[in-house]
């Protein structure tokens, strides 16, 4: 095709390797395909090793870790630092930081737990549908207002936001203990629950995953082919059609088989019967072996007999929020003047200022993002555990900032990604619960996620040189 | 005469006990270049960065066409048609030239989301204007040479319909082909009537593009004269002694 600027007919560019005119043609990142190399890397390594040291759990490599069970846990684990490390990139690409992200989760948790339980319950009553609206609406606006503030004595008050910060992960913990006086405040509302993705109370089903499934390919393919046609109007060079249809290939097949593995984990046994007996459903005889237990012949193998009652869970809510939070926050540091001045901000904040930006309201703008995403992973959070406590958020500010700059963005600001951090927050987890799975004490745990943050960057400055 | 299109007057600045701007007042008439001149920390760029908004004065009075005006921040100036080229640039390095070239100002769709590709095409028709070598769009301007990354700042200063241009050293970065590209450019400029504030230290190229030139020293100015009525030396005595000759019109720096 005429159109078709492709860079392998230059003769200057002929010569580089295919490796090279692979990725200028498909313009995807190397260092982001690092990540994920990484990343499936240490999944195969624990699938082994948990294999070796524990026994066969149904991994894909004889282990325990590939199982869509354990993908399952782990992505709902991820779900709310992620959610956090998306707004964190934006401040850390501005040269801020924010360490107080942890106690303000803490914070917004109890608060939205003990306006909840001792304020609406007992005005609204228990299960009132309103219950869960106010509460979502709360504690985001609160997050909003906490992270405000944190950027208004940061911008106007210029105190660094290190320490601005630092104080906010005294005062706001000790907020958070003050309000719920130390206790449990518990239980949350039954739909507010949802939000935390614990079977049963949660699922949206293998139909509602595939539905979402084919909403995010029409998504790709529409991105790609808008792309595509905004190119040609200002007739700028294309990229290759084989690159093109690669793109829709990669993109699609990841959405399927991801859809594939969260729907093919079903619901642990005694919740189905309990989610049976509740509903009525019959469950179906089986033969009782010594235990009184009802079993089913699978082949050889007696298993716990409920054929025809499974239940398989699909994507959980947690993930769903954090997959369009990302969405959301892509959108907004890549398309829109907002993001872009987050970017010049960090490039160069005089020159961003004498560009007319008003650099310290965007300051404001920027913590305020981060405290209303503090305040969805507050919800998540204290969602999935059924309650808040002043420790909800214990440590969270490292795990974020660490998720953050493990998927590549630089503290020296002006450089760094959403989908880089929320990959970041993938790995980490993995690790953490990769080395549950192998039995290893807790502290063990935090020695190698001190390790891999380190080493992350470093990879990433050797990468980053070797380019220049 | 005419209007001034610009008039400073009495402007004071100071940092700590610094006076880095004493009194000073200059003036600029539409199609006119006023050359700034003086040693360095003479106070000649601090004194348009009180024009551009960088800066905001402790006292005096800014005219824009005869009309008293308050300039408090950057978004002050450029909404009055005052445009500048610093001498560091101020460009933001991680983004591309069009994103530079559009940053604070940035084309939007109807969707008001960023209008990348419109922004790139209308780039590459500004950067072929002032040079036709430039080919690369698509990377971050730290990349750039620094004659290429000077093109980028002066593409985003003439871009959006300046009336007052104020040129911080614009050719200190360059070669002479290309300082001789920006002195075409500035003669098609002020044919067009824009009115150019040029601060350079080469007197060589304010005796060729200014009208009028005006010497600072220690913050005050020593004097304005049109440059056909003073030589090199006069000059030179002016930025070193403070000496103001005959022809030109003496300033309160004036010794």
């Amino acid at each position: 095709m005429s159109d078709e600027t492709n860079s392998s007919q230059s003769p200057a560019l002929q010569k580089e390797g295919a490796l090279t005119r692979f990725f200028r043609a498909t313009e995807i990142d190397a260092r982001i395909l690092g990540m994920i190399a990484a990343l499936l890397l240490i999944w195969i390594s624990f699938d082994i090793a948990s294999g070796i040291l524990r026994g066969n759990f149904g991994g894909l490599l004889g282990g325990s870790f590939l199982t869509p069970r354990n993908l399952w846990t782990l992505s709902v684990q991820t779900s709310s630092i992620a959610i956090m490390s998306t707004g964190m990139v934006l401040l850390i690409v501005m040269r801020q930081l924010d360490l107080s992200v942890g106690s303000m989760l803490s914070l917004v948790a109890v608060a939205g737990a003990v306006l909840q339980v001792f304020e609406l319950v007992p005005i609204l009553g228990v299960g009132h549908p309103a219950i869960w609206m106010i509460a979502v609406v709360f504690c985001i606006s609160l997050g909003a207002l906490v992270g405000a503030f944190n950027g208004l004595i940061t911008a106007y008050a210029q105190i660094p936001a290190f320490i601005v910060t630092l104080g906010g992960l005294l005062a706001y913990s000790g907020l958070a203990f003050f309000l719920g006086r130390g206790e449990t405040v518990a239980p949350l509302d039954k739909t507010f629950e949802i939000f935390g993705g614990g079977i049963p109370i949660s699922w949206i089903g293998p139909f509602w995953s595939w539905v979402l499934a084919g909403i995010a390919c029409a998504g790709i393919v529409y991105g790609i082919v808008n792309g595509r046609r905004q190119r040609h109007r200002f007739k700028f060079p294309l990229r290759p059609m084989w690159a093109e249809f690669f793109l829709v290939f990669l993109g699609c097949s990841t959405v399927l088989g991801v859809t594939n593995i969260m729907n093919s984990y079903p619901w642990p046994f005694k919740l189905i019967e309990n989610h049976a007996k509740a509903n009525g459903v019959t469950i179906p005889a089986g033969i009782e072996n010594k235990d009184g237990e009802a079993v089913c012949m699978a082949g050889e193998q007696a298993v716990r007999c409920l054929d025809g009652l499974i239940y398989y869970t699909g994507y959980p809510v947690p993930v769903i929020i954090a997959l369009v939070v990302g969405l959301a926050m892509t959108f907004l540091a890549t398309r829109t003047a907002f993001g872009r001045y987050v970017y010049a901000i960090g490039g160069n904040p005089e020159a961003a200022e004498l560009a007319g930006i008003n650099t310290k309201w965007m300051l404001v703008k920027a913590f305020a993002l981060m405290g209303a995403l503090v305040g969805v992973s507050a919800i998540v959070s204290s969602a999935r555990l059924n309650a808040a406590t002043n420790a909800l958020g214990g440590l969270n500010e490292l795990y974020v900032i660490a998720a953050t700059v493990i998927g590549g963005t630089s503290l020296a600001g002006g450089v760094g990604t959403i989908y880089g951090a929320m990959l970041g927050a993938l790995m980490m987890q993995s690790i953490i619960s990769g080395m549950s799975l192998l039995n290893l004490p807790a502290a063990f745990q935090n020695v190698v996620v001190g390790v891999v943050l380190v080493l992350a960057v470093w990879l990433d400055q050797l990468y980053s040189r070797r380019v220049k | 005469m005419a209007t001034p299109l610009i008039e400073m007057r009495d402007i004071s600045i100071a940092f700590g006990g610094i006076k880095a701007v004493d009194h000073a007042s200059v003036d600029l008439y539409p199609g006119e270049v006023v050359g700034l001149l003086g040693h360095n920390g003479a106070g000649k760029s601090t004194l348009i960065k009180v024009v551009s908004g960088a800066y905001k004065r402790d006292s005096g009075q800014i005219f824009v066409e005869g009309n008293e005006v308050s300039i408090n921040n950057p978004r002050d100036a450029k909404a009055l048609g005052i445009e500048t080229i610093y001498q560091t640039l101020a460009l933001a390095d991680n983004v591309d030239a069009a994103a530079n070239l559009y940053l604070g100002r940035e084309l939007k769709t109807p969707m008001g989301t960023l209008d990348d590709v419109a922004m790139e095409a209308e780039t590459r028709k500004v950067m072929h204007r002032l040079n036709p070598n430039f080919k690369r769009f698509k990377e971050p301007v730290s990349k750039l040479s620094g004659g290429q990354r000077q093109s980028v700042a002066i593409a985003r200063a003439i871009h959006f319909n300046a009336r007052i241009l104020i040129m911080d050293e614009p050719t200190a970065a360059l070669g002479p082909q290309e300082t001789a590209q920006v002195g075409e450019l500035i003669k098609q400029l002020k044919e067009e009537g824009i009115g150019i504030f040029l601060i350079s230290h080469d007197l060589h190229d304010v005796f060729d593009l200014a009208d009028r030139l005006c010497v600072m020293k220690n913050g005050k100015v020593v004097g304005t004269a049109k440059t056909t009525d003073v030589d090199h030396d006069e000059v030179l005595g002016m930025i070193i002694a403070g000496k103001c000759p005959p022809k030109a019109i003496p300033g309160p720096g004036a010794m």
